[in-house]
């Protein structure tokens, strides 16, 4: 029976959200192929997500150990999954679309001299499979004709609904040592070193309050700092703000920035640029703070508030102290 | 030094974006072309490491004929050379690119360029691969995704972001190096930069198009639906912000 594999990154003993939702791409190409469904974790805590995985319908966990494995390397990541998919008759491997899973998959498909689809939302699995993947940030669809002997796939961030298997099961948890040269932890990560910024990180806030050209300097955005605080949230800014210098690009939500998903995404003098809406498109709500009521932000958003920001932001500013 | 920034030529798309009646491409009657931010970031450092460490810079596309204007604005900006790896036009998988790359640079045994830049993911197809398998081809090691770069004795470090700090690594030259834009600020070229540029020559070669097992075709390209539904208007200026009050509370539930 041939396998599918899966890369699982775990969060604190889980499987990450990107990983979950690579199962449950994953999940389907297996049965459409009569495959197994098999998974394969990294690390020290790696095998503490095997029961997470049961769950998910995994038949097997391949808990990749080596002592030279004790950090992220990528190309070692990437060779392990080449190493597994040898070993068996390996039907597809699918890795989340995550930095780390776009990245050591591109690493096995080096090794194993094969294409990879990147960022897939849909797969018909068949001798061929025909995918959907996302081009431009995914503001194009591409169809494609995926056709190899393993294939190799991302699963597009935040575009796979997660879903439980009917089945549970219980996964055998199996030990993969990979044979590892020098060469393979080339480029792995020697340090951590941690922001000795304050405040909630961008891509963890519940809530942002984003600042666009419309914000007109960097002293204004005080504004929006005093609303991010009375919300619990965060600043972000558009690409236009960043490149006026107004604030830093570690801000910048779009396509070439941060690709959040908070509950509320309040955009300040935003027009809402295809570019930009990429990386707030996940937002539960958006509510559109725009003197424009043309704007491209007001027919994407949830809620808008035709006006002037620096007139707007304030009273609501106001409001929401007197409401404490 | 010498640093190599490898570049790809798109469409400078608006708000919408319009296929070709056959979906096989975009239609770019109306556009001009561009690169992806993350690349001109990877031309600006390839600029900076020269200046800092002596050397030339060279900027290098696969692409067609049309492609030479990026080129020309990697010139304008400060590259010293520039490569034209010409193709009729069709788009070629990351894994024919990343071969005609890597033997576009190889030299001897070693490789022409001790630093070579990518940004991370081109702007169109966005497959996340092509500077990894260059450095595969050509067995060098690979740093992705770096805000933040530092060349030393033989040596680079990369720092790259994660949730909460940096995650840090060290590589030996000759090294490919993918950048995400915010590395640092692209230079404008002069209006005089960019006429000297116009008379620089650009070297050009032709090379095949190398396949391997397994292929991966486009069959189309499909707008994906879009929310058509408007946002509902809470109201003009500030006495909007009662009702804003009143949905934050009850509906958005932030409070």
């Amino acid at each position: 029976m041939s396998v599918v594999l899966t890369l699982v990154e775990q969060e604190s003993g889980e499987p990450a959200e990107t990983s979950q939702e690579a199962l449950t791409l994953a999940r389907g190409i297996a049965a459409e192929t009569d495959a197994r469904l098999e998974a394969v974790a990294f690390g020290d805590e790696g095998a503490a997500v095997a029961d997470d995985l049961g769950t998910a319908g995994v038949d097997a966990l391949h808990h990749v150990t080596h002592d030279r494995l004790d950090s992220y390397a990528p190309v070692a990541w990437g060779e392990a999954l080449a190493q597994l998919a040898a070993a068996d008759e390996t039907e597809a491997v699918v890795a989340p679309g995550s930095e780390r899973g776009q990245e050591a998959l591109a690493h096995a498909g080096a090794t194993l001299d094969l294409p990879m689809a990147a960022n897939c939302t849909e797969v018909d699995a068949g001798d061929e499979y025909e995918v959907s993947r996302q081009r431009w940030g995914g503001s194009l669809v591409e169809r494609a004709r995926l056709a190899a002997e393993t294939k190799l796939l991302t699963a597009a961030a935040h575009e796979v609904s997660i879903e439980s298997a009917p089945e549970a099961t219980e996964p055998a948890v199996e030990t993969f040592t990979p044979d590892l040269s020098d060469a393979h932890v080339r480029g792995r990560v020697d340090r951590i070193e941690e922001s000795d910024e304050e405040g909630v990180p961008l891509g963890e806030a519940r809530v942002v309050v984003a600042g666009g050209r419309g914000v007109g300097n960097a002293e204004d955005f005080d504004q929006l700092e005093e609303l991010a605080d009375l919300l619990g949230g965060t600043v972000g800014a558009s690409r236009a703000a960043v490149n006026e210098g107004w604030r830093p690009h570690d801000d910048q939500v779009g396509l070439t920035g941060a690709k959040i998903s908070p509950d509320l995404y309040v955009a300040c003098g935003i027009s809402g640029a295809v570019q930009h809406m990429i990386g707030c498109k996940g937002a539960d709500n958006i509510l559109a703070i725009n003197t424009d009521p043309d704007a491209a932000i007001i027919q994407q958003g949830e809620y808008a508030v035709i006006g002037d920001l620096h007139e707007v932001v304030p009273a609501l500013n106001e409001a929401l102290r007197n409401a404490e | 030094m010498d640093v190599l920034a490898c570049i790809k030529r798109v469409p400078d798309t608006g708000a919408k974006i319009v296929l070709t009646d056959d979906q096989q491409d975009i239609d770019t009657t109306n556009l001009g072309f561009t690169m992806s931010p993350h690349e001109e970031c990877a031309i600006e450092e390839a600029i900076q490491l020269v200046e800092d460490h002596g050397g030339e810079a060279r900027v290098l596309t696969l692409g067609p004929d049309e492609a030479a204007e990026q080129l020309r604005t990697g010139l304008a900006m400060g590259a010293d050379e520039a490569t034209l790896l010409e193709t009729d036009g069709d788009e070629w998988s990351p894994r024919a690119t990343a071969r005609a790359i890597a033997d576009a640079v190889r030299d001897g045994d070693g490789v022409s360029h001790d630093v070579l830049l990518f940004g991370t993911e081109s702007a169109d197809a966005a497959n996340y691969q092509v500077g990894i398998r260059v450095a595969r081809e050509l067995d060098l090691p690979v740093v992705t995704g770096s805000k933040d770069l530092e060349v030393g004795d033989g040596s680079v470090t990369a720092r790259r972001e994660i949730p909460g700090g940096q995650e840090v690594m060290e590589v030996d030259l000759p090294a490919v190096v993918t950048v995400k834009e915010g590395i640092n600020s692209p230079r404008y070229a002069s209006m005089r930069s960019k006429m000297q540029a116009r008379k620089q020559s650009v070297d050009r070669a032709s090379p095949e198009q190398a396949s391997g097992p397994g292929t991966f075709e486009k069959i189309e390209l499909v707008s994906p639906e879009t929310d058509d539904s408007e946002a509902e208007v809470l109201g003009d200026g500030p006495d909007a912000v009662p009702a804003v009050m009143d949905v934050l509370r009850d509906e958005v539930e932030v409070l």
